[in-house]
C-alpha cells in the first residue's frame, strides 16, 4: 500500500477534477426529518461544493450502486414459435465519494460471496470494476456500533481513502488508478508528524464509539437459542414492510419477476431486492410457507447476519451501522435484540 | 491532467460467447443464460401432472450438459418465469431430459398449456446428488410419497441399469388416492424386469383400487430391511420426513446411509438469492440431496 498527504484545497481540486470527467456520485443533505435531523443520500453531484463530506450517514448504503433495487439479468425477444436470449452487462464508469469504512468493509463481504462464491455473478463484477471508490473516515454517529463488529476501520475494498488528520486528508492508495489520477496534483509523502497525527485521529475516532453489542459467542448462542421467546417478543412487532433489507448494505437476497413488454414481441427478467422479511419469502408453489410466522422471518434474517452462511464461510455479515434500526417502523433495533439474546438487560 | 476512467467492458471477454458450464463452479460465466430445448414429447401422467421430454438444441450445449440423479435444472418458460424442477430421467440419456411437473403456481399453470414443438430454457444442472457408487453392493430402500417419485425415478432409473451392483431393491410409494399415482405404466417393467420389490399404497380407496390403504409407513410391515447393509432415500412433502426417518433411524439404519430430498423456493439455483436457505446452508448448492445426519443439523429443515 503507498501512503500520500493531500492539502484540503488541493483535493477540492482533485474532486473537481474527477467529477469533470466522469459520473460522480457523493452525500448530500436531501431532507430534513421532523427531529430537525438532516437526512443524507449518495446522489449526483456536479461540483466539489454540492457535497456534504462531513455527513453523518446516508439514509440507503451504497450497496445500491452495486445492487440495484431492480437490474435486467436479460430479456427474450419473441419471433413466430421461438425466441432469443440477450445477456448484457451494462454498465458506466462512476465515481463514489465519501463512502465510510462500514460501508466499504460491506462491499468487501458482498465482494467474497458475489465475486468469489460459487457462481461469480457478472453483473455485479461489472459494476464493481466500473466505479472508482473514494472512502473516507468520520466520527461515529452515537447508534452505530460498527466497532463491536470490527468494521470501524477498513483496509480493502476501496481505491483512495482519506483520513482527515486537520490541515490535510492522510490517504491510503488502493489502486494504480487512484495513484496516475493523483498524479494530476500536489500529494507528498506522510512526514514522521503525519503519521503521528494519523494515530491520534484514529485513536480519538475509536474512543468517540458510544454505541456496542456483545457480540462474543453470539453465533453459537443464535444456535443455541432457536427457540428462544426473545423471537416471539420481537417478531410481534415486525410488520413485514422489509425496509431493513433495503438499507443494509450487506442484505443481497433477491427475487427474479419476469415481465412481458406491452407489444407481446419481447419479454425481460429482472433481479428485484427482496427482504426475508417479506410473507412469501419461503413459500412455495401449492402454499406451503416454510417460515410462516414473523419471528420465523425475523429470527432468519438475525441468523444471516450474525452466524451467517456457508456461502460466507459463517461469517456474520452484519457491519454494525445501524440503518436498520433507524429505517425500521416498529422500532426493532438489532442492538437490543442481541442484548435481549445475550441476556444483558 | 487526465481523470477520465476507462470503461472496463466484460461484454467483450471470452467468457462471453462459450456457454455456460454450471457443473463448473467459481469460473464467470453468463449465469442467467439458458440452454434453449425444445418440448419433444408430453406425456400425461395424472390431471396434475405431465412428463415433459425436452432435447436441447445446441449440440455442443447438450454435450456439456451432465447430471447425476437426484440434481435440478431451473426451467425456464421465457415471458412467465423459472422454477426449480428435479431431473426425472437417467442420466445416461444424453438426447433429451424428462421432467416431470406438477401444475402448482404461475409459471408451472403456463407450462402445461405448452404444445409438443414448444421452445423452453433450462440452466443446471445444480445441487448434489445421491451417492449412487457408495451403494453398490448394499440394498437400496427408495421411499417416495406423492410427487417425491418424479426426483426418485432418476435413481431407479440408474439402479436399474446396473441392477447386478444392488442387493434387494425396495419402492416404497405412497399417494393420496389412486388417481395421482406417477409413472404407473412403468410398476410392471420395474417388478418383472428390474427385480424391484415395488409396494404401493394410497390413503383414499378409489374406483378400481384393489391395493393397499393407509399410510405410507405401513408398507415397513411389508420389507425385511437389513440396517447395516441397507441405504434408504426419501422423498416428499414435509409432514413425511419426520415419521418415515424416525422410523428408519429406530431400525438401526446409520443417518449417513439415509438421504433426503428436499424442497425449497428457489430463484437463482447458485447460492446466491437466498430463498432456498435451510438454516445456514444453500438447498440449491449443497443439497437438495442431504444425508439424514445434516438434516437434523440443519435449524428449520423438516
Amino acid at each position: 500500500m503507498i501512503y500520500k498527504v493531500i492539502t484540503k484545497n488541493e483535493f477540492k481540486k482533485f474532486i473537481n477534477g474527477l467529477i469533470g470527467e466522469n459520473q460522480t456520485f457523493g452525500p448530500k443533505q436531501v431532507d430534513r426529518r421532523a427531529d430537525g435531523k438532516a437526512v443524507y443520500q449518495f446522489m449526483e453531484v456536479s461540483s466539489f461544493d454540492e457535497m456534504d463530506l462531513n455527513y453523518t450517514v446516508t439514509y440507503s448504503s451504497v450497496k445500491n450502486f452495486f445492487l440495484p433495487f431492480k437490474e435486467e439479468l436479460s430479456h427474450f425477444k419473441f419471433s413466430d414459435n421461438d425466441w432469443e436470449q440477450a445477456v448484457e452487462y451494462r454498465v458506466n464508469p462512476r465515481v463514489i465519494v465519501g463512502a465510510r469504512p462500514c460501508d466499504i468493509n460491506a462491499l468487501a463481504i458482498l465482494d467474497k460471496i458475489l465475486m468469489r462464491g460459487a457462481f461469480p455473478s457478472p453483473y455485479y463484477i461489472a459494476r464493481r470494476k466500473n466505479t472508482f471508490l473514494i472512502g473516507m473516515d468520520h466520527e461515529p454517529p452515537e447508534d452505530c456500533f460498527c466497532k463491536s463488529l470490527g468494521h470501524d476501520t477498513v483496509h480493502r475494498g476501496f481505491n483512495l481513502f482519506c483520513e482527515d488528520i486537520g490541515e490535510q486528508y492522510y490517504l491510503t492508495i488502493n489502486s494504480s488508478k487512484a495513484f496516475v489520477f493523483l498524479k494530476n496534483v500536489k500529494a507528498g509523502k506522510p512526514t514522521k508528524k503525519d503519521d503521528v497525527k494519523l494515530i491520534e485521529r484514529r485513536k480519538l475516532l475509536r474512543e468517540s464509539f458510544q454505541a456496542r453489542v456483545e457480540v462474543a459467542g453470539l453465533s453459537s448462542v443464535l444456535d443455541i437459542e432457536f427457540k428462544s421467546p426473545v423471537w416471539k417478543k420481537w417478531g410481534d412487532k415486525c410488520l413485514n414492510c422489509g425496509s431493513c433489507a433495503m438499507v443494509c448494505p450487506t442484505c443481497y437476497c433477491y427475487g427474479i419477476e419476469e415481465t412481458i413488454d406491452v407489444g407481446m414481441k419481447s419479454s425481460r427478467k429482472e433481479r428485484v431486492q427482496y427482504s426475508c422479511n417479506l410473507v412469501d419469502f419461503a413459500q412455495v408453489a401449492g402454499g406451503h410457507n416454510f417460515r410462516p410466522l414473523k419471528e420465523d422471518r425475523l429470527k432468519y434474517r438475525f441468523y444471516h447476519h450474525y452466524r451467517g452462511f456457508a456461502e460466507n464461510a459463517d461469517d456474520p455479515i452484519c457491519v454494525g451501522c445501524n440503518r436498520c434500526g433507524r429505517a425500521c417502523l416498529a422500532g426493532i433495533n438489532p442492538r437490543e435484540v442481541i442484548s435481549d439474546l445475550q441476556m444483558e438487560g | 491532467m487526465d481523470y477520465r476512467l476507462q470503461r472496463q467492458n466484460i461484454n467483450t471477454e471470452p467468457f462471453m460467447t462459450k456457454p455456460p458450464q454450471y457443473n463448473r463452479k467459481s469460473i464467470v460465466m453468463r449465469t442467467d443464460k439458458v440452454y434453449k430445448c425444445e418440448i419433444i414429447n408430453i406425456v400425461e401422467l395424472t390431471h396434475l401432472e405431465k412428463l415433459f421430454h425436452l432435447k436441447i438444441l445446441n449440440r455442443t450445449e447438450r454435450r456439456i450438459f451432465k447430471f447425476r440423479p437426484g440434481q435440478f435444472v431451473m426451467l425456464e418458460v421465457p415471458g412467465f418465469g423459472e422454477v426449480p424442477i428435479s431431473i426425472s430421467s437417467s442420466s445416461n440419456n444424453t438426447e433429451y431430459i424428462e421432467l416431470c411437473v406438477r401444475k402448482a403456481g404461475r409459471t408451472t399453470s403456463v407450462l402445461h398449456q405448452a404444445q409438443k414443438g414448444a421452445k423452453l430454457g433450462i440452466r443446471g444442472p445444480f445441487g448434489t446428488s445421491f451417492p449412487m457408487e457408495e451403494m453398490m453392493g448394499s440394498s437400496i430402500l427408495l421411499i417416495a410419497g406423492g410427487l417425491g417419485l418424479a426426483p426418485l425415478r432418476a435413481p431407479v432409473y440408474w439402479v436399474t441399469e446396473h441392477r447386478d451392483k444392488y442387493k434387494d431393491v425396495h419402492v416404497l410409494y405412497g399417494a393420496k388416492d389412486p388417481e395421482q399415482m406417477l409413472f404407473t405404466y412403468q410398476y410392471d417393467e420395474w417388478k418383472k424386469v428390474n427385480n424391484i420389490n415395488l409396494l404401493t399404497i394410497v390413503e383414499k380407496q378409489g374406483k378400481g383400487w384393489d391395493g393397499r390403504t393407509g399410510l405410507i409407513t405401513e408398507l415397513f410391515k411389508e420389507v425385511s430391511i437389513k440396517p447395516d447393509n441397507t441405504y434408504a432415500i426419501v422423498c416428499g412433502p414435509p409432514v413425511m420426513f419426520n415419521f418415515v426417518c424416525n422410523y428408519l433411524d429406530g431400525l438401526g439404519i446409520p443417518m449417513n446411509r439415509m438421504f433426503v430430498s428436499l424442497e425449497r423456493r428457489m430463484h437463482c439455483g447458485m447460492g446466491k438469492c437466498c430463498r432456498c436457505m435451510i438454516g445456514s446452508t444453500f438447498t440449491c448448492v449443497d443439497g437438495p440431496v442431504f444425508d439424514y445426519w445434516s438434516v437434523l443439523n440443519l435449524k428449520e429443515a423438516i
